[in-house]
Parts: C-alpha cells; sequence; structure tokens
C-alpha cells in the first residue's frame, strides 16, 4: 500500500515517465558515459605509468605505483631539441591569446549593428555568415594560402590568427544572443546622445558577457589545437614559430616507449581548454540557448 | 534609432504618393539611412573585411582556380573543365577519398547527430550539478585537442595495446592485429574515434535548447492524451526545438564531411591502401605537398558542394519535424 501510495506520487511529479524505461535510459547514459570518459582514464593512467608498467604484459588498466617521471621525460624531449619547448609555449600562447581577443572583439563589434541597427544590406552580411557555416575552413584552405603569400604574412603568426578572427561561428552565435537586448535600452542611451560606439562599449557590451565568455571557449580551443592540422603546417614552416601541439605531436612518432611522455603531453595540453570550459559553462549554455537558425 | 525607423515607416507608406519617381526617392532614401547609419557600418568593418577576404571570397576564388592550371611559380592558365575530368575519370585515389568521405558523412554524420541529441535529452532530466559534471565529461574530448591520440596508444599494434592485450588474455585472438595498419580496420576505428570527438556544438546547443523549453507546453500535452515520454519527445520536444535542429545539423554535417586530422594522426599519411584516404587529406596532399594549386581547388570546390548541398537538403527535411 505504502509502495503504491510512493509510486503514484511518483509519477505525479514527473509527467509522462514510467521507471523501467527511466532504468534502461540510465544504462544507456552509464554505457556512453564509460566510452567517453575512458580513454581520459587511461590517458592519466598512462601518463602516470613508470616505464617499466607501460610494458608490462598484459597491460594493466589503472597505474600501480604513479609517477611523474613521464612529465619529467617530456622535458628531458624537449632539452636537447633546437627550439626550445618554451619557445613552442610561448608561440600557442601568444596565437590562441591574440586571435581569441581579436575574435571576440570584431565578432562583436560586427554583431551590434546586425543585430540591432537594422542597417540595410545587413540581412543580406548576415545570410553569408550563416551560409559560411555550411562549410569548413578546408575548403578555402588553398585561397587563403595564397592570399597570406600575397600579404607577405607567410610564416608569421598572422598567418594562423588571421584566418581565425574572421571565423563566422562566433558572429553568429554573438549576433543571435544581442537581439535579445531591449531596443528600449539602446533607444534611451540614443536619447541622452550617447555615440553609436560608447551605445556598443558601455551598454551592449556589458550585457553580452556569457556570449563572449562563449566565444572565447570555442575560439580559444580551434587556436589552441591549431598547428598541427593541414593549415598550421603549411602556413607556418619555420621551425621557431611552431605550437607546442605540432611539437607534441612529433613526440609519439619516437616510438611506442614515448607513450608515457606523449601523454603526459596530452594531458597538458587539454588541461587549459578544459579549464576554461568549466568555468564558463552556465554562460555557454546561456549563450547557445539562442543559437537555433530560424526558418 | 527609433526615429530613422519611423523615418522609414513613413516613406514607405507614402513612396505611393510620390507618383513622379518612386524608384528615384527610394535609392535616395536608402542612401540617407546608410549615411545616418554610418557607424554602424563603421563597426562592421573590420571583422567584415577580414570575413570576406579569408572566408567568403576565397571560395569564389577556389571556384576560379579550379579551372586553371596553377602551381604558384607561374600565373595560373586556363584549361577548362580538365580537372574536374581528371577527379572523377582518372584519378582512382580520389574515387577511394570519395567514396571514405561519403561513408563518414553518411555514418558518423547522422550517428553523431542522434548521439548528440538523444544524450542531450537524456542528460535533461537529471539534477544541475550531475547534469553540469556529464556535460563536461561528454564535451571534453571536442576541445581537449591531441588527447585523441591516446586511441592510437590502445590500438597499438603490438601486444603491448590495450585492445590487443585483452583480446589476447581472453583468448579471442591468438596474436596481436595491426589495428592501425589493416585496411579492414582502419575506417572502423578512425569512426570510433570520430564519434568520440563529435559531442560538440550541436550537443551544448540542443541541451540549452531542452532546457529553455516551455514547461506548460508538455503539460498541455498531457491533458491532450500526450501518455508516454516519446510521444512527447515526438509530439512536443522535437518540434520546439527546431531552431536547435537545424544549428545543431548545419554543426555535424560540416564537420562528418571535413575528417582529415584525426586519419592523419590515427593511420598515417598516406595510410596503407589509401583506406583512411579522404577528400580534405587529398586536398592537402595536392595543396600544401605537390602545389598542384588548380587541382587541388577544384578538389576543394566538389567538397564545397557536397557540404552545402548536403546542408541545405537536411535544412529542408528538418523544417518537416512533426509537422
Amino acid at each position: 500500500m505504502k509502495w503504491t501510495i510512493q509510486w503514484r506520487w511518483r509519477r505525479q511529479k514527473k509527467l509522462n515517465r514510467s521507471f523501467s524505461m527511466d532504468l534502461v535510459l540510465f544504462f544507456i547514459l552509464a554505457g556512453a558515459g564509460l566510452f567517453m570518459a575512458v580513454p581520459f582514464v587511461f590517458m592519466i593512467s598512462t601518463a602516470l605509468k613508470p616505464l617499466d608498467e607501460l610494458f608490462l604484459f598484459p597491460p594493466t588498466f589503472f597505474v600501480r605505483s604513479p609517477t611523474l617521471d613521464n612529465f619529467y621525460d617530456l622535458g628531458l624531449i624537449f632539452s636537447n631539441t633546437w627550439v626550445p619547448l618554451s619557445r613552442y609555449m610561448f608561440n600557442t600562447i601568444f596565437v590562441a591569446l591574440t586571435g581569441t581577443v581579436g575574435h571576440v572583439i570584431l565578432a562583436s563589434m560586427a554583431a551590434y549593428p546586425l543585430a540591432k541597427l537594422r542597417l540595410p544590406g545587413g540581412n543580406v552580411l548576415f545570410m553569408i555568415v550563416v551560409l559560411s557555416l555550411m562549410f569548413a575552413p578546408q575548403v578555402t584552405a588553398i585561397p587563403n594560402y595564397l592570399t597570406v603569400s600575397w600579404l607577405g604574412l607567410l610564416d608569421s603568426y598572422w598567418a594562423l590568427i588571421f584566418p581565425a578572427i574572421a571565423t563566422s561561428l562566433g558572429l553568429f552565435l554573438m549576433k543571435q544572443f544581442m537581439e535579445q537586448i531591449p531596443d528600449a535600452l539602446i533607444e534611451a542611451a540614443k536619447i541622452d546622445g550617447a555615440s553609436e560606439f560608447r551605445i556598443f562599449w558601455s551598454i551592449v557590451m556589458p550585457m553580452v558577457k556569457p556570449a563572449w565568455l562563449t566565444l572565447i571557449i570555442f575560439s580559444f580551443k580551434g587556436l589552441w589545437g591549431t598547428g598541427s592540422g593541414g593549415q598550421g603546417a603549411s602556413f607556418v614552416y619555420s621551425e621557431q614559430l611552431k605550437t607546442m601541439d605540432y611539437a607534441f605531436s612529433q613526440i609519439l612518432a619516437g616510438g611506442f616507449y614515448r607513450s608515457g611522455p606523449m601523454a603526459a603531453a596530452a594531458l597538458i595540453m587539454m588541461l587549459v581548454p578544459v579549464l576554461i570550459f568549466i568555468l564558463t559553462q552556465s554562460s555557454v549554455i546561456q549563450t547557445m540557448s539562442t543559437s537555433g537558425l530560424k526558418d | 534609432m527609433s526615429l530613422s525607423n519611423q523615418g522609414v515607416q513613413e516613406h514607405k507608406a507614402d513612396s505611393g504618393v510620390y507618383l513622379g519617381g518612386p524608384e528615384k526617392g527610394r535609392v535616395a532614401q536608402v542612401l540617407r539611412e546608410i549615411k545616418l547609419k554610418r557607424h554602424g557600418y563603421m563597426l562592421l568593418a573590420p571583422y567584415f573585411v577580414l570575413f570576406f577576404v579569408f572566408t567568403a571570397f576565397p571560395v569564389l576564388m577556389a571556384f576560379g582556380l579550379s579551372f586553371t592550371n596553377f602551381n604558384i611559380l607561374e600565373p595560373p592558365s586556363f584549361v577548362g573543365w580538365e580537372n574536374y575530368a581528371n577527379l572523377f575519370i582518372k584519378d582512382e585515389v580520389f574515387l577511394i577519398a570519395l567514396k571514405n568521405t561519403l561513408l563518414f558523412a553518411a555514418v558518423t554524420g547522422p550517428l553523431s547527430y542522434i548521439a548528440c541529441f538523444f544524450l542531450a535529452w537524456l542528460i535533461n532530466e537529471l539534477s544541475p550539478g550531475i547534469r553540469s559534471v556529464i556535460t563536461l565529461l561528454f564535451y571534453a574530448p571536442s576541445i581537449s585537442g591531441n588527447v585523441y591520440l591516446i586511441w592510437q596508444v590502445a590500438f597499438s599494434g603490438d601486444s603491448f595495446g590495450y585492445i590487443n592485450a585483452f583480446l589476447m588474455k581472453w583468448g579471442f585472438i591468438l596474436e596481436p592485429i595491426q589495428w592501425l595498419q589493416d585496411p579492414k580496420y582502419m575506417l572502423i576505428i578512425i569512426m570510433l574515434v570520430q564519434l568520440w570527438l563529435s559531442l560538440g556544438t550541436a550537443f551544448l546547443a540542443f541541451i540549452a535548447g531542452l532546457q529553455g523549453m516551455d514547461m506548460s507546453l508538455i503539460e498541455a500535452g498531457a491533458i491532450d492524451g500526450i501518455r508516454n515520454r516519446w510521444q512527447e519527445l515526438w509530439f512536443i520536444t522535437l518540434p520546439s526545438l527546431r531552431p536547435m535542429l537545424m544549428f545543431g545539423a548545419v554543426m555535424q554535417i560540416t564537420s562528418s564531411f571535413a575528417v582529415a586530422d584525426v586519419a592523419t594522426n590515427m593511420v598515417g599519411f598516406p595510410s596503407p591502401q589509401y583506406a583512411g584516404h579522404t577528400i580534405v587529406t587529398h586536398l592537402n596532399d595536392y595543396g600544401s605537398i605537390r602545389f598542384e594549386m588548380g587541382y587541388a581547388s577544384a578538389i576543394a570546390a566538389v567538397l564545397f558542394i557536397m557540404m552545402l548541398g548536403s546542408n541545405l537538403i537536411v535544412q529542408k527535411l528538418l523544417k518537416k519535424v512533426g509537422d
């Protein structure tokens, strides 16, 4: 009797839900979670394994006597390279920071008039931006290479930074988010005599903080891992301008015994974007709630 | 702002009255509006200059170059449709790349899209704290850069590789399988890794959309006779999330056609028997190794048409969801 009362109560609380289906879906979710988590556990475990454990047969999934040797070895691998690790690090940080700041500021500047000023031609511009979401940057790699080389920017940080600033996802999200700002607020400022720039900078920008946090994580994650892909490799060829992930991606080429340092490097590389996402998650979700494409 | 808008509306209302030259009046009006809002254009300019130089104009450039023979050193020479003809008739490797890319698009595209939505939908029922932890776990692979290389260690071809060791220990196989060198397995492994990486922007958009849903719709639905969660999903949730579904589709389709880095880093380039070859790796081969820019541009043009075409078709289909 008591059970049925509880059961009824439960059903009333949660509409259209059955306990048996809840259970089935829970196991699906748990399975998916395991699939997503195992590689991370494996990576952390590998990063902490001493060399003899890496060559154990059968290999153990979890580390038995964790050590930081692999991080030390990682430093050792780079201690006799021609370009020191600190230079790769500086390159990555400089490219990621400059590109992200540039993207957030320029994309917000462009999003404001598109969202709020009803400019003649504004809709056409925005339509082109939406269309550009529908193809990957690889399509434009060849012309970009030529453009960058004509501009004399080949083999410089700017060859990585400028194309990243011009990505369209950030502008799209920012414009969608800015549309929520009430017109009355902007009009009031205009009546008070504020210029368009002033309204943008001191009224609109503080209100769209969630959106720029979102643009920061999206832009940063792209730039942080930019150097080892096709574009990064061909736009910048001097070793001293290469980025950290390019340098790290060469580690595993040294053979299986380097899988420990490789895992250590991967761990270091993922920490920064993951940390940023942890700090910005609720803002990102808030921004994405306006991301829909209207019919 | 409000004043100028009123101006536009008044003008529109009036324009029929000025029988003398409505067209001329309209052009002048637009010009006046442009002048009035010039600060808006100044705000737009820096981004859109970069956008046109690096994103929009290059598409036209790629199409233009695809009709030429261009090796950077000499000026491009017009060759008509020759590059396209060579691609589809002579270039057997391209046809392998095309087949692999279409396989990726047809398998990982829909699978990752459904996974993004289904998992977001499952997560949505959890309490906020657990929800944000699981969101982080699911989203982390797509922002973690090179972490997927750990799969390479797991699938390592000797007996130290975890998959091999596991299978050998339990007697499924007697000797290690060369997972990443055997064309039989390469495509499946790349797909698996690609799926692991695919809970990205679309996944976040779905989570956001589900959280923002109007609960009164669901209550109203229950009154109207919706009995279980699947009916609720089909008749209420999906239709009210349509804008998100369309945005998410764009994200997943575009990335499922662009598989390259994972393939190159997992199975090498060129991969044995080109089993991991995709259109983008083919493009990189001709663009940044052989410097046949005209030919590479033709590859890019084909890729562009495939991406845009399938995006537009899927957008059309999604408009019908729940109708």
